[in-house]
Order: C-alpha cells, then sequence, then structure tokens
C-alpha cells in the first residue's frame, strides 16, 4: 500500500440520500417523448384515434355506426389472432413465416379429422390445436436447439406446411353446410352476439380476451419477463438466470397453439374449411406488429401495439372502401405507415430518456 | 483444508484460440482470491467455466470436494454461485428491479402469485432499492428505470448488488470496478470485505493492482491460459506481480507457494 489512496478520505461525510430532482421544467414535448418512450403502444394508440376521427369526419355516420365499428373488428379478428402469435415471437427476435400455414393446416385437420375419419368434433378440435402446438414445437426446437436462424426455419417450414396441407386434404374443401349440420362447433367462432346494432362474433371477443391474457402474462409474470429478456439479449438473459432453450421453445409452441386457435376460427369466419384459405395471414400478422410498434429486433413493444396496429389497417380498409376508393389505395397507405411506424421507433428510441 | 471451488485441468479452446490450457484453479473458504493476468490471459475464461457460463472442453470443476457439471450459469446459481460477468449480462430494456431478480422473481402470495403467477412487483422493487442503497448507488434516482437509460458504473453496481444479494456460497467479480467512480469503487470493496466477514468467499478479478493488493488474501497469477503462481501480497510487491504476470521475471518455483 504505498500510494496511500488519499484521495479517498474526500468521500467522508458525502451524501447518502437517493438523488432527487425537480422536473416541473421539463416540456410537454419532452414528457411526451417519455411517455411514448415507456409505453409503446401509445403511438398506435394515437394514429388509430386520428384515422378514426378523420374518417368519421369524411364518412359520418355511415362510418361511426355500431355496425362498421364492430364490423371492423370482425375483419381484423383473424388477423389480430395471428399477429398475437407473432408478437410473442418477434418479442424473442424471431420471426415466424410459417403462422398462416399452420393456421391452415389446423384448420383442414379439425375439419377432417371430423369428416374423413368420424371423430366427435370436440376431439377433432384438440388434434387440431395439437398440430398447431407440434408444429410450434418444431420451429422451436429448431431454432432454439440446432441454433438454426428463425428466419430460415419458419421458411421451411412454411413450404413443409403448406405443402403438407395440400397433400392431406387432397385441395378438398369441406362445405359449410355439411359443417353446420353435423359439426357446428366447428364454427362456434362465427356465432354472433348483437348488442344494438353491433356485432360481436366469438372471434372477436376471442381476440380480445387473447390480448388482454397475453398483455397480463408478459407484464405481470416471470415467463413474460423472460420473454423480453431473450429477445433483448440472449446471451445475457442465459447469464443472468433464463433458460434461453426453454423460453424459445415454449413461445414458439404457444405461436402454434394461437395459430391453431386462428385456424378454427377461420372455419367460422368462412364457414368453410378450406386448404387454400389464409393465404395472406403471414405478411398481414407481420404488419399489424409492425405498425403496432413492436421492434422486428426484438425486446421492445407490446402485444396491445399489435391489436391497435390491426384496428388500424382494418379501419383503413373499410373507411377507403366506404369512400369508394381503389383497393390499392389502401395497400399505398399501410405501406407508408408500415416506414412510418419503423421510422417513429427509432425517434423515440433516439430520445434521449 | 480443502478448497471450497476447485478446477483441474480446465481446457477451453475457441477454434483455433486456446483460452484455457490445462488450467488448475483453487478457492479456500472464507478467502478473498484475486486473479490476476494480461489481457486476454484468459482469466474470464477461467471463471466462466467454474461457473457453468461456458462447458469445459476437458477438466473438471469440484465444488466442495465434489465433482460437479454445470451445464449453464443457473446450475451454479443454484448452488450459490453468483457471478458479475464482464459484460454485466443485464438486459437493457428491462428495470432494475427486473434485472436483479431475473430468473428468481417473487410472486405475489396466496392465490394471485399462486395460480395467476403475479410478480410481486413492490416487494422486488423495494428489495432492489436497498440492496442498491447498501452499495451507496445514491445516483439511481428510478427504481424502474430501464438499465439501458444508466451509466456504465450504475449499470455495473446494479450487476454487483444483484451478485451480493444472491450469492450464498461464492461469489465472482469480473472487473467490477473497472468504470465504478472513486466513492462506488470504495464501496464494493468494502462490500466484498462485508461479503467475507459473512464467510462467503470471493473470486475478484480486476487490472487495479493497489485494489487487489488491499483485499485479497492470495493471488492467482494467470498467464497464457494456466495458473503461472500464487502468491500472497504480503510476500511481493505489486510490480513482481506484474513482472510474473507479463512474464518479465521468473514466478517463484514451488507452484502453491502461498
Ligand atoms: N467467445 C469467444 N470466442 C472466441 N474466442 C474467445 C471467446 N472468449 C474468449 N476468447 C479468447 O480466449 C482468450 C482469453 O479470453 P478471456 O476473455 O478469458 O481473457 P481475459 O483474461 O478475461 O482478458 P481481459 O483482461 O481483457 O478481460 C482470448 O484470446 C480471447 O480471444
Ligand atoms: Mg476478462
Amino acid at each position: 500500500m504505498s500510494t496511500d489512496q488519499n484521495f479517498e478520505t474526500g468521500l467522508q461525510g458525502s451524501s447518502n440520500k437517493v438523488a432527487e430532482f425537480d422536473n416541473h421544467d421539463a416540456s410537454f414535448l419532452k414528457r411526451f417523448q417519455h411517455a411514448l418512450h415507456v409505453t409503446p403502444s401509445l403511438v398506435p394508440l394515437i394514429v388509430l384515434l386520428i384515422s378514426l376521427i378523420i374518417f368519421g369526419v369524411l364518412l359520418g355516420s355511415k362510418f361511426f355506426s355500431p355496425f362498421a365499428l364492430t364490423l371492423i373488428l370482425q375483419q381484423v379478428a383473424i388477423v389480430g389472432i395471428v399477429g398475437a402469435a407473432q408478437s410473442v415471437v418477434i418479442l424473442t427476435a424471431g420471426i415466424d413465416l410459417s403462422v398462416g400455414a399452420i393456421m391452415v393446416l389446423s384448420s383442414v385437420v379439425m375439419g377432417q379429422f371430423t369428416f374423413r375419419y368420424g371423430l366427435p368434433p370436440e376431439l377433432a378440435v384438440a388434434c387440431g390445436l395439437a398440430c398447431g402446438a407440434i408444429c410450434g414445437f418444431i420451429n422451436g426446437w429448431l431454432i432454439a436447439v440446432m441454433k438454426l436462424p428463425p428466419f430460415i426455419v419458419t421458411l421451411g417450414m412454411w413450404q413443409i406446411i403448406l405443402a403438407t396441407n395440400f397433400l392431406y386434404s387432397a385441395n378438398e374443401t369441406i362445405r359449410s353446410q355439411d359443417i353446420a349440420n353435423q359439426a357446428p362447433l366447428l364454427q362456434l367462432f362465427g356465432e354472433k352476439i348483437k348488442v344494438g346494432g353491433a356485432v360481436f362474433t366469438y372471434g372477436v371477443i376471442f381476440l380480445v380476451l387473447l390480448v388482454l391474457m397475453l398483455a397480463y402474462v408478459l407484464r405481470h409474470t416471470a415467463w413474460g419477463r423472460h420473454v423480453y429478456a431473450v429477445g433483448d439479449d440472449p446471451e445475457a438473459a442465459e447469464l443472468s438466470g433464463v433458460n434461453v432453450k426453454r423460453i424459445l421453445i415454449s413461445v414458439y409452441m404457444l405461436a402454434g397453439v394461437i395459430c391453431a386457435f386462428a385456424g378454427w376460427a377461420l372455419i367460422g369466419r368462412i364457414g368453410s374449411v378450406s386448404p387454400t384459405s389464409g393465404q395472406l395471414a403471414n405478411i398481414e400478422s407481420i404488419t399489424a406488429v409492425v405498425i403496432g410498434g413492436i421492434s422486428l429486433f426484438g425486446g421492445r413493444g407490446s402485444i396491445m401495439g399489435m391489436f391497435f396496429g390491426a384496428l388500424i389497417v382494418g379501419v383503413f380498409t373499410l373507411g377507403l372502401r366506404l369512400l369508394g376508393a381503389d383497393a390499392q389505395w389502401t395497400f399505398l397507405l399501410i405501406g407508408a405507415l408500415i416506414i412510418g411506424a419503423v421510422a417513429v421507433d427509432q425517434w423515440i428510441r433516439k430520445v434521449s430518456v | 483444508m480443502e478448497p471450497i471451488l476447485k478446477g483441474r485441468g480446465l481446457v477451453k479452446r475457441y477454434g483455433r484460440v486456446t483460452a484455457l490450457d490445462h488450467c488448475d484453479f483453487d478457492l479456500y473458504p472464507g478467502e478473498i482470491l484475486a486473479v490476476i493476468g494480461d489481457n486476454g490471459a484468459g482469466k474470464s475464461s477461467l471463471i466462466k467455466a467454474v461457473s457453468g457460463a461456458v462447458i469445459p472442453d476437458e477438466g473438471d470443476v469440484y465444488l466442495d470436494g465434489k465433482k460437479v457439471n454445470f451445464h449453464s450459469p443457473i446450475d451454479a446459481r443454484n448452488e450459490g454461485i453468483e457471478t458479475v460477468y464482464q459484460t454485466l449480462a443485464m438486459s437493457p430494456a428491462l428495470s432494475i428491479a427486473d434485472n436483479m431478480f431475473m430468473g428468481r422473481e417473487l410472486r405475489k402470495p396466496g392465490f394471485r402469485g399462486k395460480f395467476l403467477r403475479q410478480l410481486d412487483r413492490p416487494k422486488m422493487e423495494k428489495i432492489a432499492r436497498d440492496k442498491l442503497s447498501e452499495l451507496g448507488l445514491m445516483t439511481i434516482q428510478n427504481i424502474n428505470q430501464a438499465v439501458e437509460t444508466l451509466s456504465g458504473g450504475q449499470r455495473q453496481g446494479v450487476a454487483v448488488a444483484r451478485a451480493a444479494a444472491f450469492g450464498s456460497k461464492v461469489i465472482i467479480l469480473d472487473e467490477p470496478t473497472a468504470a465504478l467512480g472513486v466513492k462506488e469503487s470504495r464501496r464494493v470493496l468494502e462490500l466484498i470485505q462485508d461479503v467475507k466477514s459473512r464467510g462467503i468467499p470471493i473470486i475478484l478479478i480486476s487490472h487495479n493492482m493497489p485494489h487487489v493488493f488491499e483485499v485479497a488474501d492470495r493471488i492467482h497469477i494467470h498467464r497464457l491460459g494456466k495458473r503461472l503462481c500464487v502468491i500472497k501480497p504480503d510476500e511481493y510487491t505489486m510490480s513482481d506481480a506484474v513482472a510474473f504476470m507479463t512474464g518479465a521475471k521468473e514466478p517463484p518455483t514451488e507452484k502453491n507457494a502461498a
């Protein structure tokens, strides 16, 4: 101890209170930026409200009726459910390109198991859900254990599952009437509840409950925190005591099961079981997630944001249609929104909070 | 006396780079063992091998004389070995409290914790705040702040607080004061003494020779992936230690002189 650390004597009597500062001079903009940073789903919520107001002003009661507004919900139900699956995956910095394929295969399994093998519909539905879980498990296992990139794994699985779907179903559609007569359970999510002019399908109710449940789980349980940690920095998560493999596999399995529910809801929506349906679910779910402000790099964003993102797409689609605009305008605006959402995301993150 | 944590013939290769080359290691109960060595000598690799963060290609690790096979840091943590890694291992977007309790979250009592698996945020926040205060990290204003909004030193402080709060058998600190200020470094050194007085042995990796010579009971000098020698701080000077670790001087012959 030759170099005596005399400078440390200056420590005597140093303050031992938690630092406090007055925040009264924080400007409104600054506080707004902070709020956006802390609550990422605020941006899509604001965009949603603004677009509702704009279309409301332009279209009046044609748009602002309980019927039209709940129609939007019905139209986004499938995308929203698949988007919920996609959100959980993207929060881990992954991506699932096979969501649409899992959805369709699961619906085909539910239909064919009932009609080809004569299983009771309850059992067939359970088999469909199990099918989603298995597909998700394969994705998760390849990603977590074999350490293959999620994009590649799910790109491959998309093709494999879709091909399986066509081979197994022999491209055969099960007609709506047959289902209604023999296995109405399969169309359960198409059932409607009317409240005044508002129409809610069971699919819509399921979507809302699913989003609320996932929001709770992601925010208030250890599993949810681990999902964020894995998406943030998987190595740090592993070192700080998260079982990264288990989390990844469980996330992809959960996504698979949610997609299978989407498949069930799909039967309710279109009435029939069709192996060629739902082809756009991949891209639409990713769109909802991105517009909803969930970062494709993982670890940031919330499931609520995805829900608002899906609703924004629904509002634009219906609003522009009621305005009589060419459908291409919808795609154009959605494209602009996607780029805008990512730009806003980057901007918020640059703000030092 | 039997070492509490012991490594024998540890080998770790990364492709063609050999990070550990038949390295031995001993930590005795109740002691502060400093590990010093050049950059790239393999100090971090050594503590990763004994804490489950990497699985050595060869060699064995013994805890309390019994051979252990840690497959992940979780295994080591379950045995009471707590590590502050050089990279700190924190999730930047999550809060301080979330990070401190990562992998050992507290749940609400009763129905909400048992069936809804709800986290007990207030309790975790309170404990996190107390642990940070113990360390003198008073400049952290908000315990729910995301870790990415902390300064580098504050982050390091949180990582040290986490290890000190949960380590029950061995605490490993890989350069815990590298980014810390004068006051915070002093607190970490005090904390190290404090942990020692609780009877928990500590492995301290540091490039700060005054700190090492102040707190260490023994100094493990690491060179080219293995233990060169172990010295006692009162038998050698800092310049001797530096000369050994850089190869400027021959180490004392009996390997376990100290
Ligand atoms: N993940 C890795 N992949 C490849 N090589 C690695 C990896 N980790 C460490 N190494 C190599 O192993 C050797 C020892 O690294 P290590 O991090 O153990 O050194 P250190 O003694 O902790 O150095 P420092 O004082 O700089 O922290 C280095 O040559 C390094 O390049
Ligand atoms: Mg190191």
